[in-house]
């Protein structure tokens, strides 16, 4: 049996997992559709792209459902304020992820130029939104979202759509956005046939160094630009989960747990050593350089999460509301339960979607969707 | 706190909207799926081509299908947050258990293998691939399982309590929420009814190739699985309709009594009203025409039983509204000192009648304060809207009994092999397509419109579970998703007549034109 902060803490790490997972898998798929118009000169190299992650996105993308899922059932309050109060920000990146299925499977159902190019500006539209807003929605984690709670628990929310496009949100977008650029460049690199594969390296050496340096001014000014939040007086990590039986003083720094906790340094090194990995590795050894940029993908999420920790949502409205990884979370026979049947299945997933990946292996050659499409 | 009724109403109808259509695909994946499985395992131990030929040319139709299913599916596990984000604080901790555990168990595996299914029949031996299907076959019965956990909970609301420092329903019981009776019904009888949609689509285009004398040999092969299929899944919707029927009077006796337009308790055993116009502002069924016995047999499974009427609930409903506001009033206490031991024990006493008292917020804003009007008014807002339940649920049971009949006609007919020797047959195998859809749809109606006003039968009424979002966001939303899904509808309905016009020959698939890559995906 474990203590409901140990639980509590486990949490908060399999949900950073879950959206890790996420990032890594789904973001190369997203990635390289967002590139779909720079990689893919013709149809037929569009088809050589797609076809690279056509056979794997849809188990990709269950990592974003299973982070929505587990948000639930773990952390209640975080899944209801985040998407009941970012709700046209979520609207639109769920009629994103509507057009994916559809766009994955009916694009080739039609054979004519205008059609597949259509899907193919929606599938790069749809992938460049969802990177976006991915990291907006990030970025408005540090800066705090206005809502607060009633007696009740009840929570109002007192802002609008465009009050999230704060300039540190935005770069924070542009983090997400160049890290999957990046991310998916290596994919291509790995997967698809050679003539493409030159592109791909170029594009991710390139969205890699626009990674880094956005990634250290987003952290320089999450230094000294944005204030952090603190939860004083006695702090209590075991108790019932209401957000109101705690005190937050907004005006610390973003950085107090670096420096309480030193080892927390190996997220945003490893970021920066795994970009230069990829500038090393991805021309010359292309599996090694995917790794590369997906512990870059990795780390970047991991050194956000320690920066936050333990907080998961703050007020910027009302301080007290804010939600933390010791007042948000369900109860402990959910989190105890959930974390049986996570430990129990998600190395199972792993197992097949590694055997998967392992039958759908090899580079997808121009040679082989000319003789399996004939043009299309 | 000010419930914004425009929001609530946007809400519902945006929720409502988006279930009915995701629910256009998923009984078909459903259904699909099992007969795709079990061409293959026939392809698998015979050896014969034209049985892989078949599971390649349906599962064209499939994946058209699947696609769309995935699409809608994403709208609905996020929309909880969106929209009902009171909801999702309230219940969190028992409902997005099983959401989770789908993801865990189920969508991974038929979303990770979907993929191997359409591009890995040249990269994995026979065997493998018949493994891949069954998996992905199971992985969608799975999906409908936990997400029929989550919906049986809203229905039947077991193993868990309300916590007044945290202001939710917490878990006091896992195996209950799991083995919930309302569960086991459900999931058997839901998909059961994609089985028989599943059946009745192969079985509707294999009859339409046969008027036409297209693809004949395969269209019959195609009909004889269906329609095994399907009178094995038609006959398993009715009977465990039934049970579900007999679990629903047991707990939710205001749904039944409404599907029934049951205006006043009769005496047992209680008579089915076969038709009838119910009148809701005079509570009583015009031109009714009554069969003696047969109501209370289904109801209670007894002749002895009594069923309880509207107006006998209503006034039930009174008092535990009157308890409610008791347990409300306890809870508030332990608000300011938790250790309050007198409010401890009165919300012990009625904790199952709390959400009685919610339904006085849409009249009150404190509860406490009520007067025998309001008390009335919210008694009278526990009844559904009986004429749309009573004929909704006619209807339902009437293309039920008509599946079983037209399957085992079917199943006759193929057994004898005389299945084209009949016109008007293929006419109504035909015509009988959108009849499974329609069933399915009035039956989600009967069992989510017929919960309301509860969100969680008894305990959170669906209008205290919206969000604090305003109308204009939800109105935004729901423009968006009318117009994505309309587009997207045009889109499915033209690919899926285009390619079921090209049929096996005209895609080449049978009989094939070149062996080695002939084969559509």
């Amino acid at each position: 049996m474990l203590d409901y902060a140990t639980l509590r803490v486990i949490w908060w790490a399999l949900l950073g997992t879950l959206l890790i997972g996420f990032a890594i898998m789904d973001g190369f798929d997203f990635g390289v559709a967002g590139l779909l118009k720079v990689l893919g000169r013709d149809n037929e190299e569009r088809l050589v792209l797609l076809e690279g992650i056509e056979p794997t996105w849809e188990g990709n993308q269950v990592w974003f459902i299973l982070a929505g899922g587990a948000a639930f059932a773990a952390w209640p309050m975080l899944y209801a304020v985040s998407f009941s109060g970012m709700y046209l920000a979520i609207a639109l990146v769920l009629l994103a992820f509507i057009l994916r299925p559809v766009g994955f499977n009916f694009r080739g159902k039609i054979r004519d130029p205008r059609w597949a190019s259509l899907w193919d500006w929606i599938l790069s539209g749809s992938g460049f939104v969802v990177m976006l807003v991915a990291g907006v929605a990030f970025g408005n984690l540090f800066l705090g979202m206005p809502f607060q709670f009633d007696g009740d628990l009840r929570m109002s929310w007192h802002g609008g759509f465009f009050e999230l496009l704060h300039p540190f949100a935005l770069l924070c977008g542009l983090v997400s956005l160049s890290m999957l650029l990046a991310h998916g460049a290596c994919w291509a690199a790995l997967k698809a046939d050679h003539v493409i594969a030159v592109r791909a390296v170029k594009i991710a050496r390139w969205m890699t160094l626009v990674f880094a340096a956005l990634y250290v001014l987003a952290g320089v000014w999450l230094a000294y630009g944005i204030p952090g939040y603190a939860v004083v007086g006695p702090v209590i990590t075991d108790g019932a989960s209401n957000p109101l039986y705690k005190q937050v003083a907004q005006g610390g720094s973003w950085f107090a747990g670096y420096m309480q906790y030193p080892w927390f340094w190996i997220a945003p090194l490893l970021a920066l050593v795994s970009a230069v990995g990829v500038q090393a590795l991805i021309g010359r050894r292309s599996v090694a350089g995917f790794i590369a940029s997906s512990l870059m993908v990795g780390s970047t999420i991991a050194s956000a999460g320690f920066a936050l920790f333990p907080f998961l949502l703050p007020s910027s409205l009302d301080p007290r509301s804010s939600l933390t990884v010791w007042d948000a979370s369900s109860s402990r026979g959910t989190l105890q339960l959930m974390l049986i049947v996570t430990a129990v299945l998600l190395p199972i997933v792993m197992l097949y979607t590694g055997w998967v990946y392992r039958v759908m292996r090899g580079r997808i050659t121009l040679e082989q969707v000319r003789k399996a499409h004939g043009g299309y | 706190m000010i419930i914004d009724t425009d929001v609530v109403t946007l809400s519902r109808l945006q929720f409502a909207l988006t279930a009915l259509y995701h629910f256009l695909f998923v009984p078909l994946t459903l259904g699909l799926v099992w007969m795709l499985a079990i061409m293959e395992s026939v392809y698998v131990m015979t050896g014969r081509e034209v049985w892989k030929r078949m599971v390649q040319f349906w599962g064209v139709l499939f994946g058209i299908n699947f696609a769309m299913g995935v699409a809608t599916g994403v709208t609905m596990e996020f929309q909880f947050g969106m929209n009902w984000a009171y909801y999702s604080h309230y219940v969190g901790d028992i409902f997005g258990a099983p959401l989770a555990i789908e993801g865990l168990m189920a969508f991974f595996l038929e979303a990770t293998l979907i993929g191997v299914f359409f591009m890995g029949w040249d990269r994995i031996s026979r065997i493998k691939h018949l493994l891949v299907t069954w998996f992905l076959a199971l992985g969608t019965s799975l999906s409908a399982l936990w997400i029929l956990v989550a919906n049986a909970w809203m229905q039947h609301p077991v193993g868990a309590a309300f916590n007044p420092q945290t202001m939710r329903m917490e878990v006091t019981s896992f195996s209950e929420v799991l083995f919930n009776p309302v569960a086991q019904e459900k999931f058997v009888h839901t998909v059961s009814a994609g089985y028989v949609l599943g059946a009745m689509f192969v079985l509707s285009i294999s009859a339409w190739y046969l008027l036409r004398g297209r693809n004949v040999d395969f269209a019959k092969r195609s009909m004889t699985v269906a329609a095994s299929f399907g009178l094995a899944a038609s006959l398993s919707v009715v009977v465990l309709g039934d049970a579900s029927g007999y679990t629903v009077s047991l707990n939710q006796q205001m749904k039944m009594a409404s599907i029934e337009a049951m205006w006043h308790t009769e005496p047992a055993p209680a008579s089915f009203t076969l038709f009838g116009l119910p009148n809701v502002d005079q509570r009583t069924t015009h031109y009714a025409v009554k069969i003696p016995w047969v109501m209370g047999l289904i109801g209670t499974h007894s002749i002895d039983e009594t069923m309880p009427g509207i107006a006998e609930l209503v006034d039930a409903t009174k008092g535990r509204i009157g308890n409610g506001i008791q347990a409300y009033d306890a809870m508030l206490m332990l608000r300011q000192d938790k250790d309050n031991a007198h409010a401890k024990a009165t919300l012990a006493a009625h904790d199952q009648d709390l959400g009685y008292a919610l339904l006085l917020k849409k009249y009150v804003d404190d509860p406490r304060q009520a007067t025998p009007a309001d008390i009335q008014k919210a008694a009278d807002s526990t009844i559904p809207n009986v004429p749309v339940l009573f004929w909704a649920f006619r209807i339902m049971v009437g293309c039920g009994f008509y599946f079983i009949a037209l399957f085992a006609f079917s199943f006759w007919k193929a057994s004898k092999r005389r299945l084209d020797t009949h016109r008007w047959y293929l006419r109504l195998a035909l015509c009988s397509l959108p009849l499974p859809w329609v069933a399915i749809e009035l039956g989600w109606i009967v069992a989510e419109y017929g919960r309301q006003p509860w969100a969680i039968e008894g305990v959170l009424p669906t209008a205290l579970g919206v969000s604090s979002a305003s109308a204009g966001q939800v109105l935004t939303s729901l423009g968006g998703f009318l117009l994505f899904y309309t587009a997207l509808a045009v889109v499915d309905v033209f690919l899926m007549l285009k390619f079921v016009r090209k049929g096996p020959d005209g895609l080449g698939i049978w009989p094939p034109m070149d062996p080695s890559t002939a084969a559509a995906h």
